[in-house]
């Protein structure tokens, strides 16, 4: 890959380190959510899911813009920023982990959320007969249950991640090793007309999308498979 | 108020618009069956009992030890009870072995005096062939007998089943059910078994809490309710009592086992063949009973015993259900007898009677057909 431009790997990296993070992250919120929505009987829990699903629909500068607000120095991301001297978490490496965490919500929840209500009320009965507290529950049966959701959700939230566009650009600007991620890059590149680099970074993003694609056919296909017997 | 030896519950509450409103003690040891037709709400008292199902109203007290009253309730998994559910329900995820190992985390429980141990356990059911199997390749029985074994294994002080038989086809019943009389031979566990099939109840219950919409119509001692003219049971057409019997001789030239029921009284029972001192459970249909005045010399009936006549009830225009109890005094065990009217009264047949009862045909409980002796 001699020639390329040096920042393009800067780009790629900043954006692997931020899809990981930013699964990481939602795979540690998401759980917790996903669990309450598919067991819990509280009546506004179709508010709450339909609050996570926003992303979904809304425009993502529409998103960008309220999360460009609430990291602002006026907003609460601007007084937790704050806390370590600066003025704003926008524009921030963290900022996008947070604009990203709520981007990407719903791509993990869904999943894990439905891989947890498939699974019923029994494996947790039969557990409980079985001595084993709720904690215990969870993680001997539950989430072993549940993995091909867990796989699906980690999949789709790192891939969209990868591939948001509005909102890095609201509130992350485009600032190299910083912000600017490969989407960004790819904008970019067009813009100053470096066709070279916007294509090869381009095709490897189709590639990307096709492995993505690939790998959860695969996982729905085996989870179908170990459900049938 | 309670007491040990005695499992106490009562519950009451609403499930939907369905109300539960039972309340029964039983003895602790043996098997209970719950029976009634389906919706009565078995399943519903047995969620109950093992905490699944929380209902504020309710009472719970196993041997002594109080699991819900008003003020506490001892959620599921602090419950020492096994849980036997309708479909084996096995953890997909693990192998027979650690399906079974589940409630001791892996660790084998060793046999001990108050124990069940992992060794008797895979005797007793038969699964030393399926222990580094995955439950997603077993058959419905296979899978049936590893959830029972995964309950034994959890060291539980009471044992509820929940119509495990009825997901399977009458063949594998049949291999189970030999299984289950295994079970109630060997452990001292007691085991609340809901059913709504007669023939199990007659071959495993000691004890019967019979269930309607929700309530307890009637609770007791197996064969104290079989032979009891005023309830439905000894009125269907298939009704029948169940006798616990000791082989005490096998004919192998005839096919016929002497049993000893209700202490000295004999009765010849065509089986396979049977160790001599086994403990096998007999059943006498109704309709197989029949009653003569003079002992009949010449007969193809094989047992014949004098019995008194203790209860008789009229069934429908032209029947006459008997209740007999064995001996000339009237003292042994009970059959029931079906007969017609005009019989009953051309014999001048009255309670308290003695007269012979002329038994058809007696077969071991856990034989499938009616064999003719």
């Amino acid at each position: 890959m001699e020639g390329l431009s040096p920042d393009i790997w800067v780009a790629v990296r900043l954006t692997i380190e931020l899809a990981t993070v930013t699964t990481v992250i939602l795979l540690l919120v998401g759980t917790p959510i996903a669990w309450w929505l598919a067991r819990s009987r509280a009546r506004w829990k179709e508010v709450a899911a339909t609050i996570v699903a926003l992303p979904l629909v809304l425009p993502p500068t529409v998103l960008g813009f309220y999360l460009l607000v609430a990291l602002g120095p006026n907003g609460p991301g601007g007084a937790i920023a704050g806390l370590w001297g600066a003025r704003t978490l926008a524009f921030s490496f963290l900022g996008l982990v947070i604009g990203s965490v709520v981007y990407s919500m719903p791509f993990v929840v869904q999943p894990i959320r439905n891989a947890f209500a498939a699974m019923g009320d029994r494996p947790l009965e039969v557990a409980a007969t079985l001595r084993a507290s709720p904690m215990r529950a969870f993680w001997t049966v539950a989430v072993p249950l549940a993995r091909p959701g867990f796989l699906t959700g980690a999949v789709l939230g790192f891939a969209h991640t990868v591939g948001e566009f509005g909102i890095v650009l609201m509130i992350g600007g485009n600032i190299p090793g910083k912000t600017k991620v490969l989407s960004v890059a790819i904008y970019d590149y067009v813009e100053t007309s470096q066709w070279r680099e916007a294509s090869i970074l381009a095709a490897g993003m189709v590639l990307f999308a096709f492995a993505v694609i690939f790998v959860m056919t695969s996982i729905e296909k085996r989870a179908a498979r170990v459900g049938n017997d | 108020m309670t007491e040990a030896g005695t499992i106490e519950v009562a519950f009451r509450g609403t499930l939907g618009r369905f109300v539960l409103d039972t309340a029964f003690t039983v003895p602790a040891r043996g098997i209970t069956a719950l029976f009634g037709p389906s919706g009565c709400g078995k399943t519903a008292v047995l969620r109950c009992i093992a905490g699944l199902r929380r209902m504020a109203d309710g009472f719970c007290a196993i041997n002594g030890t109080i699991w819900q009253d008003r003020t506490l309730f001892r959620p599921a998994h602090r419950r020492p009870v096994g849980y036997v559910f309708q479909e084996a329900s096995l953890f997909p995820h693990l192998s027979v072995r650690r399906n079974l190992l589940y409630a001791t985390r892996g660790r084998v429980p060793a046999a001990g005096s108050d124990r069940i141990g992992f060794d008797e356990v895979i005797d007793l059911l038969g699964l030393a062939k399926l222990l580094d199997r995955s439950p997603r390749n077993l058959s419905g029985g296979e899978r049936q007998r590893v959830a029972v074994g995964r309950a034994l294994l959890s060291q539980p002080e009471l044992l509820l089943m929940d119509e495990p038989l009825s997901a399977l086809d009458r063949l594998t019943i049949d291999e189970i059910l030999p299984f289950l009389e295994r079970l109630h031979d060997t452990l001292s566990l007691p085991v609340i078994y809901v059913s709504h099939d007669m023939a199990e109840i007659e071959r495993l219950a000691d004890h019967l809490v019979l269930m309607r919409a929700g309530r307890v119509t009637t609770s007791g001692p197996l064969a104290a309710l079989q032979s009891d003219p005023a309830l439905p049971l000894a009125r269907a057409r298939d009704a029948a009592v169940s006798l616990d019997a000791r082989v005490e001789a096998y004919d192998a030239a005839y096919g016929l086992a002497t049993c000893a029921v209700d202490g000295g009284r004999f009765l010849l029972v065509p089986a396979p063949p049977v160790a001599v001192g086994e403990h096998r459970r007999l059943r006498v249909f109704a309709g197989d009973v029949s009653l003569a005045r003079e002992p009949q010399r010449q007969s193809t009936i094989i047992n014949s015993l004098p019995a008194r006549i203790l209860k008789a009830a009229q069934l429908g225009e032209h029947e006459v259900v008997v209740v007999l109890g064995l001996g000339a005094e009237g003292t042994g065990v009970h059959l029931l007898s079906r007969t017609t009217r005009k019989s009953w009264d051309t014999l001048a047949l009255a309670e308290g009677m003695t007269v012979f009862a002329q038994i058809k045909a007696v077969a071991l409980a856990s034989a499938r057909n009616r064999a003719d002796g």
